[in-house]
């Protein structure tokens, strides 16, 4: 049971090609990859724990206020991450800026919350928590992968694509600026969007 | 032609249902009605029927837009050896129209070969008929882009435009915008200084400002080329886009056999001349300058992605104008601004059109309700 809800956010219902949940961030912070796997790690370390912190509260709290209370523990948790990347991370906290915020308003935390947290025990919900998480991780990497290699031609900042191969030292290849651009990470998006869902259609 | 129809005939079963090679029918299926006329003819139902299908539709364009491209080459060899040289050294007419067309066959040459061939691919998979779309495309792409672009971008613009741009929202017929702008708008922020800038224009040259380009650095009207070279098109720029005359004759090709609307032409100037009072630079030079003239005859009023009602191709036509002149008066990151109009104003195509039908529906309704 446990491994179905690990593995189902993964693949099957990814949050962000099937669910279409928390696309804008997967937009804003997928240029270059380090950045992404830090934000990838934060969102799935607050929708694990939120998941779960609710999960414990869910027969105390008045159905009509759940709203904010979630509010309050998930915005708590995001302003824990942020206060650490200030502390240990300041050059990636730097150039996330708004978006280690703007965590508390992605969709996936919400929406898991309310789909499944207040429904189930602690366990299970800290384990879906991290799985969605990391279904959106993966996504994330992915879309800046492409971004950062073919727009910087490095990867995790590292030169990849060999200094030889460009124009300015002799050779014919030119980095995309588009692929840095939010056009291009949209355009990828879709791309993947389209690989699951033609998977998902020939399962069923 | 009639040993071409036995070739045809001849070869036929190979490829059709059964045959050895049936897995190529669209492919074989092109080259058939490339060459004939198709035979299948509509069985029921009341059709007006014309001479006219998609391929010559799209043959007359390509038509249309060889003035510009044969002008275009020779304006490639000549900006060239102007750069190069003083105006006396300037060989003669033939060589300099060689040394253009050795510069501007290849890019037509990867057009072609790379978009078919991915329009093929994608026919032959998906089991459609292979559609002739492309042939205009095919032939805008390498006149809207520098001469000097490298060979391997043009490809990946290319691959981009065909595959994401159209071949996504259903091939021919079905694309939200003109495949051959969005290969220019992806050359153009992809590779920026491949695209705009001092030294792009000139092959093998030092300098080559575009006149927009020099206007957009705070060059004074004086000093620009006069309005007569820019009108006959003795100007650096992209391959085609630079002679309003050659511009001018393939429009009265396309009027005069109806394929592109006039009303298009005609709000499309309107709105460019409109907004120019707003800026210095006169208005006759607007609609010479940059893409202008090539944009507004050849790529605003593609059939398929502007609007289809009558009143909203006014409205189309008149806002592209206008928003190609503000972007050039107002925006000083982007000297040109007829890509970016056009393509604005494809995405807005549906919606005028949407427009325009609720609005008559609207009246109508009230007319009826009126008489009682």
């Amino acid at each position: 049971m446990n491994k179905r809800i690990f593995l189902d956010p993964l693949f099957k219902n990814n949050p962000i090609p099937v669910l279409a949940l928390g696309i804008c961030s997967a937009l804003a912070v997928t240029v270059k990859l380090e950045p992404a796997m830090v934000m990838a790690l934060s969102v799935t370390l607050v929708t694990g724990f939120s998941s779960m912190i609710l999960s414990l509260l869910r027969n105390t709290i008045p159905n009509r206020i759940r709203i904010i209370v979630q509010l309050v523990v998930v915005a708590t948790l995001v302003i824990l991450v942020d206060q650490v990347l200030k502390a240990f991370a300041w050059e990636i906290s730097k150039q996330l800026s708004v978006f280690v915020g703007l965590i508390i308003t992605n969709c996936i935390i919400m929406g898991r919350i309310e789909a499944f947290a207040l429904y189930n025990k602690p366990f299970p919900s800290l384990v879906d928590g991290l799985a969605n998480g990391l279904g959106y991780g993966i996504i994330l990497i992915a879309v800046s992968v492409v971004r950062e290699l073919l727009g910087s031609g490095t990867l995790m900042g590292y030169q990849v694509i060999p200094q030889q191969w460009y124009v300015a030292n002799g050779g014919v290849y030119e980095n995309n600026g588009l692929f840095i651009l939010p056009p291009m990470a949209l355009i990828i998006l879709g791309l993947i969007v389209w690989v699951f869902n033609a998977k998902n259609a020939k399962r069923v | 032609m009639k040993w071409i129809e036995k070739i045809i005939d001849k070869i036929k079963p190979t490829f059709s249902k059964g045959g050895r090679l049936a897995f190529l029918h669209s492919t074989f299926d092109a080259f058939e009605t490339f060459l004939l006329v198709p035979g299948t003819v509509t069985g029921k139902g009341s059709h007006i029927r014309d001479c006219n299908d998609l391929k010559r539709v799209m043959i007359v364009v390509v038509i249309a837009l060889v003035p510009c491209l044969l002008f275009g080459m020779y304006n490639t060899g000549l900006q060239h050896f102007l750069a190069s040289g003083p105006e006396e050294d300037l060989p003669g007419f033939l060589s300099v129209f060689w040394f253009g067309f050795l510069k501007v066959l290849p890019l037509v040459i990867v057009s072609y070969v790379v978009g078919l061939g991915i329009e093929f691919t994608i026919a032959q998979i998906r089991g459609h008929q292979v559609n002739e779309g492309y042939l205009v495309t095919g032939m805008l792409i390498p006149l809207i882009v520098p001469v000097t672009i490298p060979l391997w971008m043009l490809t990946l613009a290319v691959a981009f435009a065909v595959l994401i741009g159209k071949e996504i929202f259903g091939g021919t017929g079905m694309n939200i915008w003109n495949p051959a702008l969005l290969a220019r708008a992806f050359l153009f922020f992809s590779y920026p200084r491949y695209m705009t800038g001092n030294n792009v224009w000139v092959v093998d040259g030092t300098s080559g400002a575009t006149p927009l380009a020099a206007l957009a650095e705070g060059t004074p009207l004086q000093e620009l080329p006069s309005w007569t070279d820019m009108f006959l098109g003795f100007i650096p720029g992209s391959v085609g886009e630079t002679s309003v005359v050659c511009i001018l004759l393939g429009a009265a090709i396309l009027l005069y056999t109806g394929v592109a609307s006039w009303k298009i032409m005609i709000s499309c100037v309107a709105g460019a001349a409109l907004l120019s009072l707003a800026g210095d630079i006169p208005v006759h030079y607007h609609l010479v300058a940059g893409g202008f003239a090539f944009g507004c005859v050849f790529m605003a009023t593609d059939p398929v992605t502007s609007p289809q009602t009558e009143t909203g191709k006014w409205i189309y036509g008149f806002l592209t104008g206008a928003f190609t002149v503000t972007i050039r008066l107002f925006n000083p990151g982007y000297p040109e601004g007829m890509m970016l109009a056009i393509l604005l104003m494809n995405t807005f195509s549906p919606l005028i059109d949407h427009m325009v039908v609720s609005v008559n529906v609207k009246r109508r309704i009230k007319r009826i309700a009126s008489h009682g």
